[in-house]
């Protein structure tokens, strides 16, 4: 109940509707953030739009298509090609991903680990590394004649594995991201972690539970916001790869070709077909896929857990 | 003394006026008589190395213009740039270099000037193969600057090892690949760069392959002909064996594999020779030179991998300041001479071609034989070859249907059948007539 000689009544503006500085100050403090991302993320998107309803052709230059680009890519066997890659690609990876991470992050939150720093910048130093390196890095530990791998096999007389063979390629690519985003993954959830009560950590071991029926029955459930999100961000994410496949071809360019993923597909649609229209179609088709997937996702997660 | 008015509200004398009239004049008018002295500047965009060099000659040759040199990137990025220049009307150069190969593809959306007035007067400095990539008749778009005529580079020690002779004709080489593997299972006669579209169209370049030509405003697609069923039926041959390897070039794996000996032979352009010289250090010394295998022994004929041009831009207000650029850049004596010893490029004027001092060049890397012979007399060698409208189109549809076959789906026969229904479809998508 806020009494009128409060401080609060005293800060209320003399006249009601009029600009004053306390009002402005949330929109000013914005200012800079909106004028970029209005610059460099919604204007882009909508010249994007604008341009995925028309069709680039060399001869006649750009005319008007409408829907059509949309229509069709539902109807392009090579973009949902992509996208089934990459379903594969992510049942395969996302739960590896995620629960080493949530193995790394519950370990180290007990507090018995000799030089937890050390494991903790060492589980988060891949993150560090950006993607393109970290391609190339493995790239050349891949490398089916003479990375290092091809060289112990021979060592101890064993066939070299191909990590680059069309069968392999998805789980070497799932490698190379798992390798790269556990440490992100994994700050999350000891963030998450750390945010629970330490009585119940007592009060677990008071009533004799062992580590593993703490981390069960008490630090799960109450990671599963954490847990969530780092599902949304993986779908999103693993949905929209990139990067490694586009590096990964100049290695081996007979398994990775020009539609494996979607967004590489709308790359070389951009770049050498010159479809910049479709291009922008199968970009915002993409993006549609990928809040459908964000969407039901939520959907099933909320109805096995009723709100409490 | 008279009044004048004068806007400031002050009155004014009329002397002074005169002097304030007069003064006003020289301000004025000298910009414009200094600009009239200024050279005329002419925006070059290339990536070759050290192309200053060339340019601080041809400014200190010519007072009257200025190249202003800018690397927009190399290969795609700057295509893109020019692409995009294009679309928005604005933000290109004068003169840009631009590869063989993609010459046509920026013919379609007429990009280029015409500068045959200025440029016919040096087609004789250039083999006939290269003067009909930049020129269609008399109109002439660009000058070439460098080109690349195919030949084989190979491993002498391992070719002696086996008692082979190095192949004169490709029958020679599938029967040398076999026995190279079947010796040593380590040992490849060659990376086939079937992910590479340009040193796949260099090979079937010299048995007369003609994927997509003009007939009149129709487009001929005419990819899976008898010759590259022929071709595909030969290297599938190869490939089913397992005597030779299908991997990408120009990668960590690949120099390794060219430098200890992996591959016997690399099918290279007259850029090679000097290319290998700096990744395959530990096989110096071993490496010769010699003519691209024949399908015909009696007809001699070789293609041409990379190399590229500088053409003028349709957009450019200083037509013949650019022209004189691109020719001179492409034709003076020095200025080309220096390519073959600053640049490392292979030369294509026919003065450089034929000249006793850049052909006669002994290499140690070569165990001292004079490699640009062979490439030269590749060079007088290339038959002529009609590029696309949509070449990097065509090239992705060859990597992904070559690596598709490569990988198991089918022949590579097949692969040029699918390419064929591909570049048809997207040719007719792109709204040009197919025959």
């Amino acid at each position: 109940m806020a009494l009128s000689n409060s401080p609060a009544a005293a800060t209320r503006p003399a006249r009601s509707g009029g600009f004053t500085s306390r009002t402005l100050a949330p929109y000013l403090f914005l200012a800079p953030f909106l004028l970029l991302f209005i610059a460099f993320i919604v204007a882009p998107l909508v010249y994007a739009f604008y341009i995925s309803l028309y069709r680039d052709t060399l001869v006649g230059g750009r005319q008007f298509a409408g829907a059509a680009s949309y229509v069709k890519v539902m109807g392009d066997a090579k973009f949902w090609g992509g996208v089934w890659n990459l379903v594969l690609f992510g049942i395969v990876q996302m739960p590896i991903m995620l629960g080493l991470a949530l193995l790394f992050a519950i370990v180290l939150d007990r507090g018995q680990v000799y030089a937890k720093g050390v494991f903790r910048l060492g589980f988060f130093l891949p993150y560090a590394v950006p993607s393109v390196i970290a391609t190339i890095i493995w790239g050349y530990l891949y490398g089916p004649s003479f990375g290092p791998f091809t060289q112990m096999a021979k060592a101890f007389n064993l066939p070299a594995p191909n990590f680059l063979s069309p069968g392999a390629m998805i789980f070497s690519l799932a490698n190379i991201v798992t390798w790269e985003y556990v440490g992100y993954n994994m700050v999350i959830y000891y963030a998450a972690l750390k945010a629970i009560p330490s009585d119940l950590a007592e009060a677990a071991r008071v009533e004799g539970a062992s580590p593993w029926q703490f981390a069960r029955l008490i630090q799960l459930p109450l990671l599963w916001p954490a847990i969530l999100l780092t599902i949304i961000f993986s779908i999103n994410g693993t949905l929209q790869l990139f990067n490694e496949p586009y590096l990964m071809r100049f290695l081996a360019r007979n398994t990775v070709n020009s539609s494996y993923t979607p967004n590489l597909y709308a790359y070389s649609l951009a770049t050498s077909n010159q479809q910049y229209g479709y291009a922008a179609a199968v970009s915002f088709v993409l993006g549609i896929v990928i809040a459908g997937a964000s969407y039901i996702f939520t959907l099933i997660t909320n109805r096995r857990r009723p709100e409490q | 003394m008279t009044k004048i008015f004068n806007p400031l509200g002050r009155t004014m004398h009329r002397r002074d006026f005169l002097k304030v009239a007069g003064a006003s004049v020289v301000v004025v008018g000298l910009p414009a008589a200094v600009r009239a002295a200024e050279p005329v500047k002419v925006l070059v965009w290339s990536w070759v190395p050290d192309l200053q060099l060339q340019v601080d000659m041809f400014n200190a040759a010519h007072p009257d213009i200025k190249i202003e040199l800018v690397n927009a990137g190399q290969g795609d990025p700057e295509y893109q740039a020019v692409r995009a220049g294009l679309q928005a009307g604005s933000g290109l150069p004068d003169v840009v270099q631009i590869e063989y190969q993609h010459l046509e593809s920026f013919r379609q959306v007429d990009a280029f000037a015409d500068i045959g007035q200025y440029a016919n007067a040096h087609k004789g400095e250039f083999p006939e193969a290269t003067w009909k990539q930049v020129a269609k008749g008399d109109v002439v778009n660009a000058m070439p600057q460098d080109t690349g005529p195919m030949a084989m580079l190979y491993r002498k020690d391992i070719f002696e090892k086996q008692g082979i002779t190095p192949p004169t004709t490709w029958a020679e080489f599938a029967d040398a690949a076999k026995k190279i593997h079947a010796a040593d299972p380590n040992v490849f006669i060659t990376d086939a760069l079937f992910s590479s579209g340009d040193w796949v169209t260099a090979l079937l370049w010299p048995m007369g392959w003609k994927p997509v030509s003009r007939d009149g405003d129709k487009l001929v697609i005419n990819i899976n002909d008898k010759i590259s069923k022929d071709f595909g039926a030969y290297w599938q041959d190869l490939i089913t064996a397992g005597v030779i390897e299908t991997k990408p070039g120009f990668n960590n794996e690949w120099y390794t594999g060219l430098d200890t000996g992996r591959y016997a032979t690399w099918l290279t352009a007259g850029w090679g020779p000097v290319f290998l010289t700096s990744f395959a250090k530990t096989s110096a010394g071993q490496w010769r030179a010699a003519d691209l295998p024949q399908w015909d022994a009696s007809k001699f004929a070789t293609g041409n991998w990379g190399g590229s041009s500088l053409a003028v831009m349709k957009s450019t207000q200083h037509l013949p300041e650019a022209a004189e650029v691109a020719i001179w850049l492409c034709t003076d004596p020095e200025a080309t001479k220096l390519y073959t010893t600053k640049q490392f490029f292979f030369p294509c004027t026919s003065a450089l071609l034929s000249s006793p001092e850049w052909a006669g060049n002994k290499m140690d890397f070569y165990g001292g034989q004079p490699v640009n012979e062979v490439f030269a007399k590749s060079a007088n060698a290339v038959t002529p070859f009609e590029w696309s409208p949509f070449q990097s189109f065509l090239y992705q549809s060859m990597s992904d249907e070559f690596g598709a076959s490569i990988g198991g789906e089918g022949t590579l026969s097949d692969a040029f059948d699918r390419i064929q229904d591909a570049v048809v479809t997207y040719a007719k998508e792109q709204g040009f007539t197919v025959a």
